[in-house]
């Protein structure tokens, strides 16, 4: 197990380090790149913070991640409910075309979807990925909520129903509260991949101050031929850390939504 | 039925979603790519001269090479590597969550931002890889530019990242395998080997099926490993087609190409698609 550990960390700790060092050190070619000898240093991060727009970055992933969050669970959990518990036609065609969209990659789609951001007058705002970051996310919400919800038995809403609640007040009351968990995970997913998108924040955007973390790391932090790549070390680091919180709180959610897509059947 | 008026309303906001920003796009690029628009111009139908000229186009032609090479060699690696690490993992006790925990963070980071780290650790003068290679008295490895090199770069980063994910779906399906069978296996006489080959990896198809063919979808279409660390460099022989269609389609504006570009990996889809969705039947059947 040792080299997979070493090899999973090392790249995290390599980016530590480098961030800690001075700029004359980090080009320092002929120093052990492990010892930092003049003294640990936070003017990466100083640097990063004030001379550059990476908390204006961090406020529009915030942003763009949260209510794109909100957006996805709500959708996923509707309609995952509605497939798992409602008999209506087209379940089974709704079903096939989650499936289907979750299995389209972005990537196929950022060019077209350039042209509806467009269409829709949001090109070069968080507008843009608001309205499209969803797509990747609702048709994973949706598959895994409704793996969760054909495991709540169907006699909990039957009997609350049977006492005379009506079926929403049976899904606010009852069942949401049990689904939980599979809210949590979703909810996770939907933050995490939001919050590290790259693609359509690539395309859609392009003045900095709209920029979100990954793009404005991947594309500020070198001013022509110029990398600072303490910075650019720090900056990746510091961007990490909101999905490391969330990882070490909710690590169990991770390997659930992560197991659930491939073994769910 | 009032059911049935329920359901379509819960499934509205997603079916809005999806169909706006999902289906019509994905038709928008199947007819922007038989034009040939450009950004900021309306384009002519070109019927399929964008697929014909492509195929006939050197660079072209090397990026549907690479993304075969990438996608064989890292699935083929993150297989049996996954293989290795699930069956390490199933060996740990209990109280193992930490080792779990940290071997599952390359999966959990953003790539976007580990991949940094890994160009970081590419660089031509500065890269920690060729200095820890000096010290054992290994000459400087060209990591970016040079085409072996740079496929290896781009390559190991893709395992790096994907391995948890092959390692715990893997696991979860070591660990459904009754102990019964191993035993039986066990009073036949059979040795670990044999126990593996017979009992273990047959019962474990399905979990590999299923994630063998999303990482083919997920590795052929990646964007971030290749643009971050190399562009598509050096001399196009790391450009993937998601990373061809951006730098025809979106900075060289000719919108009408770069759509059948990323077209090409429809097929991968479709195929993957149908045999995911015979898997799940499959399973269903068994369950």
């Amino acid at each position: 197990m040792f080299p997979f550990l070493l090899f999973a960390l090392f790249p995290f700790f390599w980016m530590l380090i480098t961030s800690l060092k001075s700029n004359t050190e980090l080009y320092n070619v002929t120093a052990s790149p492990f010892n930092i000898r003049e003294g640990a240093t936070l003017e990466q991060y100083r640097l990063l913070l004030k001379d550059t727009a990476f908390l204006l970055w961090m406020a529009n992933s915030m942003i763009v991640a949260s209510v794109v969050t909100l957006i996805s669970v709500t959708a996923s959990t509707l309609a995952a409910y509605a497939v798992a518990r409602l008999r209506f036609r087209g379940a089974q065609a709704f079903g096939m075309a989650i499936f289907l969209t979750y299995l389209v990659p972005p990537t196929l789609l950022f060019i077209p979807l350039s042209r509806v951001v467009a269409f829709f007058g949001v090109s070069d705002s968080l507008w843009a990925l608001i309205l499209t970051y969803p797509t990747f996310l609702i048709p994973f919400g949706t598959w895994l909520q409704m793996g969760y919800f054909r495991t709540i038995p169907k006699e909990l809403e039957e009997c609350a129903m049977v006492d005379g609640a009506t079926r929403i007040q049976a899904l606010v009351r009852i069942i949401l509260p049990i689904s939980i968990p599979g809210l949590l995970t979703v909810a996770i997913f939907s933050f995490t991949l939001a919050w590290g998108h790259f693609i359509y924040a690539l395309a859609f955007i392009s003045s900095a101050p709209q920029k979100v973390l990954p793009v404005g790391i991947a594309t500020e932090l070198i001013r022509g031929d110029v990398f600072f790549w303490g910075a650019l070390m720090a900056a990746a680091l510091l961007a990490s850390v909101p999905v490391v919180i969330i990882y070490s709180l909710f690590t169990g959610r991770f390997v659930a939504g992560l197991t659930a897509g491939a073994t769910k059947y | 039925m009032r059911e049935a008026r329920l359901a379509y309303i819960l499934i509205a906001p997603a079916v809005l979603f999806l169909t706006i920003f999902v289906a019509y796009p994905f038709f928008m690029a199947l007819w922007m790519s038989l034009t040939s628009k450009r950004l900021g111009m309306p384009g002519t139908f070109v019927g399929l001269g964008n697929y014909l000229r492509l195929l006939d186009d050197d660079i072209f032609r090397q990026t549907a090479w690479n993304a075969v090479l990438y996608t064989g060699v890292a699935v083929g690696i993150k297989t049996v590597t996954g293989l290795a690490l699930a069956m390490g993992l199933a060996k740990l006790s209990r109280g193992a969550q930490l080792i779990r925990a940290i071997v599952l963070l390359p999966w959990v980071i953003p790539i976007s931002l580990s991949a940094l780290a890994w160009w970081w650790m590419y660089d031509p003068l500065y890269s920690v890889f060729n200095w820890g290679l000096g010290l054992i008295g290994i000459h400087k490895i060209p990591w970016l530019s040079n085409p072996f090199w740079a496929r290896v770069a781009i390559i190991t980063t893709n395992i790096w990242r994907g391995l948890p994910f092959y390692g715990l779906c893997i696991l979860a399906g070591l660990l459904a395998i009754p102990r019964e069978l191993y035993e039986a296996a066990e009073t036949d006489g059979a040795g670990r080997l044999a126990t593996f080959w017979y009992v273990t990896l047959p019962l474990l198809r399905p979990v590999l099926g299923t994630v063998i063919l999303y990482s083919v979808v997920m590795t052929i279409s990646d964007f971030e490993t290749i643009y971050l660390i190399t562009r598509g460099g050096p001399r196009n022989t790391t450009h993937l087609f998601s990373t061809l269609a951006y730098q025809v389609g979106l900075v060289g504006t000719e919108i009408g190409l770069g759509a059948a570009i990323v077209l090409f990996i429809f097929p991968v889809l479709a195929v993957a698609a149908f045999l995911l969705i015979r898997l799940v039947r499959q399973s269903e059947q068994i369950a």
